[in-house]
């Protein structure tokens, strides 16, 4: 009984982090690959590490597989959220189908803060969008 | 009748390679420096997975150790990438 559990559990883990690493090959630009892969990472080890939580019947274990399940919920956003901004300061441009650019002049130049209101000489009229596939494969 | 330890070696390790080897496409391919931060999180989240299945498939619980390490380090540098490229950019 116990084996078919840890089976199904280490199943959808490696599938979930298989789906991740074909989702960073595949998806058409940097903040569509940067939002597949850190949701998906982040399940598919967690599932593994509760596997080992069952598998091994001491207490330090599920101390220590629950330890690092919750050190990687806390900080996979918060490195996906701040390379995700290091990316958009430094132009990398978003896939050519996008529809709307939000952040577009929203961002100070200079001091790197975010403001609702929109800056005088920055064009919103002109979001860094990619014009071809190949800007951004 | 297939055993959890045959299931384990032949089907859930090579996933879990093959999806390293996937990422690495990206991170020689990665047009940004962005993308190639991206990837070597990946990769190092991906070591994770493996380490925890070996630990499993050797039973020896000590390996989880090494584990939180590398949660640690992924974490630490994409930090460190993030920062260094963002301030890059004002020189």
């Amino acid at each position: 009984m116990i084996d078919i559990v840890l089976a199904l559990l280490s199943t959808v883990g490696a599938l979930s982090i298989l789906f991740a690493s074909i989702g960073i090959l595949r998806m058409p630009d940097f903040y569509l690959r940067l939002s597949v892969t850190v949701k998906a990472s982040t399940l598919g080890v967690g599932l593994l590490l509760i596997c080992a939580a069952i598998m091994f019947p001491d207490v330090s274990v599920t101390t220590k597989a629950i330890a690092i399940i919750f050190f990687l919920i806390i900080t996979a956003p918060i490195g996906a959220h701040m390379i995700g901004r290091a990316a958009y300061f430094t132009g990398t441009p978003l896939w050519k189908g996008t529809i709307a650019d939000q952040l577009a002049g929203m961002y100070d130049e200079e001091t790197h803060k975010l403001e609702s209101e929109e800056n005088e000489g920055d064009d919103k009229e002109n979001p860094n969008i990619a014009k071809t596939d190949e800007e951004t494969e | 009748m297939i055993t959890l330890e045959a299931y384990f070696d032949y089907v859930i390790l090579p996933i879990l390679s093959i999806s390293v080897m996937l990422i690495f496409i990206r991170l020689l391919k990665g047009p940004a420096v962005v993308d190639r931060v991206v990837a070597l999180d990946l990769i190092i989240t991906t070591g994770i997975g493996i380490i925890t299945v070996y630990a499993i498939r050797s039973n020896q619980a000590v390996f989880l150790d090494v584990a939180i390490i590398l949660a640690l380090i992924a974490f630490l540098g994409t930090v460190a990438f993030a920062y260094y490229i963002e301030k890059q950019k004002d020189d």
